[in-house]
């Protein structure tokens, strides 16, 4: 399965202009038509806060687009579910279930930013136990049928209804995971699929957490799931067009997140040791790419790629060739090099 | 402590991101490691197993105890709750960092001019301090590694008031696989913190102690 991802990142326009936060959102829902009519099994969006990333409310996003589409699965990429209430995010995709005929999907996890924690009222010193309490509730109202829970984090529910009802059970619902071991065994105890967010570094450092979130299943007694990777990068006709594109975008997001918190920005050598075969960036022509997904995918006993597309000021016109080639070149040719 | 042909005891606190990969690679240095987490053994026998094959799941009194080097690799935010007592006579290396952008404020940490390995080491004040490994990615330790002589060969920064102890440290980082620089304070090794020259940085021995300025010995 190949799909893409997307934090929402504001495009710019001709003349590198940043485009309003308004008609970014407009843009997003034509990008993810596009993914659907080019064939793509899965559209993802991460819920974020910022200027720079205004996707704060990414169901309703998903819902233009399943109003608009037919055949790709929608999904969260991620939902900050520690920040967020777990009934409200079942409510939400329950719904997008509902309108998409049974094609909604969510990813839960922390992300990388911490914005949605003062915004909601919520101490991050609170973190685990805010997410851990609430992955176990959702992982209840997945099932269907009366809830009762009780807890720190919310309300206490008891024999409680929660609507909409979905069609045919529970809704596929994956845990995003950056490096946390802990992390990969809850997924496995709650019965979730596992997301691996490979952001830098060598992607085959972690076919360890696969092979623990495949081991945790059995000591829980659970049938084995889906291992999936979610990776930023950038498709375009060559390998040089695809960098000279990604990289000054690339330097500039990460200049900008190294500032905030104050790490070393990366360097011309680290972003090419990144788009190498050892990297974490799939970032080049479409054979590249879908080299370097079906190695990885293998490596890592993964049957799921997600492809972060959409590096803030990147133009719409830059993301649809994207998207186009993803669909059209790079899924097909994965599928060839996996069979 | 050891005898001169052993090498010493490593005891890694915590099995989160960052503790499982320092026990992993400690032991493919060689060293006797053994890692402990807030609670059971049990609970993180699988996550040992699988990420760091070869060390021991154990209780971390248990741990501590027979270690010569407790490497903390808690989250921060679990610090004020940690029990000096625990590593009390210990030679504690504190790879943690004060991170407010990705992990949020916190007081301990924020009401002060110290570094946070200073405000560490002030409340473990019957165990000898030293900071490192706090500024490389814990994705990076592992990939990182290269064998002495290297052209390319990374280097970590080692810093602490008690030479002896910097030195021990400083022997565990050359093993595993990265020069040193070394600096002769817990208050010099600010400069390792977020926000600093060397944090995050692939640098060799040379352009590290470039980075830091006249600070490096």
């Amino acid at each position: 399965m190949l799909g893409l991802d997307t934090f929402g990142d504001v495009t710019h326009d001709k003349d590198d202009r940043p485009l309003s936060h308004a008609q970014t959102i407009r843009d997003i829902v034509e990008q993810g038509v596009l993914a659907d009519q080019v064939g793509l099994d899965f559209f993802g969006i991460g819920e974020h806060h910022t200027d720079d990333f205004p996707l704060s409310a990414a169901d309703v996003v998903l819902g233009a687009i399943a109003a608009r589409t037919s055949r790709i699965r929608l999904g969260s990429a991620v939902t900050v579910l520690s920040s967020d209430d777990p009934v409200r995010v079942f409510q939400r995709y329950s719904t997008l279930n509902a309108i998409s005929g049974g094609r909604a999907e969510v990813i839960l996890g922390r992300g990388s930013s911490i914005d949605s924690f003062p915004l909601f009222g919520y101490d991050l010193a609170d973190y685990e136990e805010l997410f851990e309490e609430k992955v176990g509730l959702f992982a209840g109202l997945l099932k269907g049928g009366p809830v009762t829970w009780h807890g720190n984090t919310r309300a206490s529910l008891v024999d409680q209804d929660v609507v909409p009802h979905t069609e045919s059970g529970p809704f596929p619902a994956w845990i995003g995971v950056g490096g946390s071991p802990q992390s990969v065994i809850r997924a496995a105890n709650y019965g979730y699929s596992l997301m691996l967010a490979i952001i830098g570094g060598s992607p085959a450092r972690f076919a360890p957490f696969s092979q623990l979130f495949q081991r945790a299943l059995k000591q829980f007694g659970k049938a084995p799931l889906p291992v999936g990777v979610h990776s930023p990068g950038h498709v375009a006709a060559t390998d040089e067009q695809a960098r000279e594109e990604f990289w000054p975008r690339y330097q500039e997001v990460i200049r900008r997140v190294s500032r905030t918190r104050g790490f070393a920005v990366p360097t011309k050598e680290s972003f090419e040791y990144e788009i190498g075969p050892r990297g974490a960036l799939y970032v080049g022509s479409p054979e590249t790419v879908a080299r370097k997904i079906a190695a990885n995918l293998t490596a890592l006993g993964a049957t799921r790629f997600d492809l972060k597309y959409a590096m803030g000021g990147l133009s719409h016109e830059a993301l649809m060739s994207n998207i186009e080639l993803y669909g059209t070149v790079v899924a097909p040719r994965v599928r060839e090099l996996l069979a | 402590m050891t005898t001169p042909d052993s090498l010493p005891r490593i005891a890694v606190l915590g099995a989160g991101h960052t503790g499982p990969v320092i026990a992993r690679v400690a032991l493919e240095a060689g060293y006797p490691v053994s890692i402990a987490a807030s609670g059971d053994p049990d609970r993180i026998a699988l996550i040992t197993q699988v990420l760091a094959p070869g060390a021991e799941a154990r209780w971390a009194a248990d741990a501590v105890r027979d270690a010569d080097i407790v490497v903390l690799a808690i989250p921060l935010h679990r610090f004020p709750a940690f029990d000096p007592d625990l590593v009390a006579g210990k030679l504690v290396v504190d790879t943690m960092n004060y991170w407010p952008p990705t992990d949020g404020v916190q007081e301990l940490f924020e009401a002060t001019s110290l570094g946070s390995s200073e405000v560490v080491a002030r409340r473990l004040a019957r165990s000898t301090v030293v900071k490192t490994l706090n500024h490389i990615g814990y994705h990076e330790l592992d990939e990182g590694r290269r064998p002495a002589g290297s052209a390319d060969r990374r280097a970590l920064g080692v810093a602490g008031d008690d030479p002896a102890a910097v030195q021990t440290v400083a022997g565990v980082i050359e093993r595993i696989g990265y020069d040193v620089v070394r600096l002769d304070s817990l208050a010099a090794g600010r400069l390792f913190e977020p926000g600093g020259a060397v944090f995050g940085a692939s640098l060799t021995r040379g352009e590290f102690q470039q980075a830091l300025g006249a600070a490096a010995a």
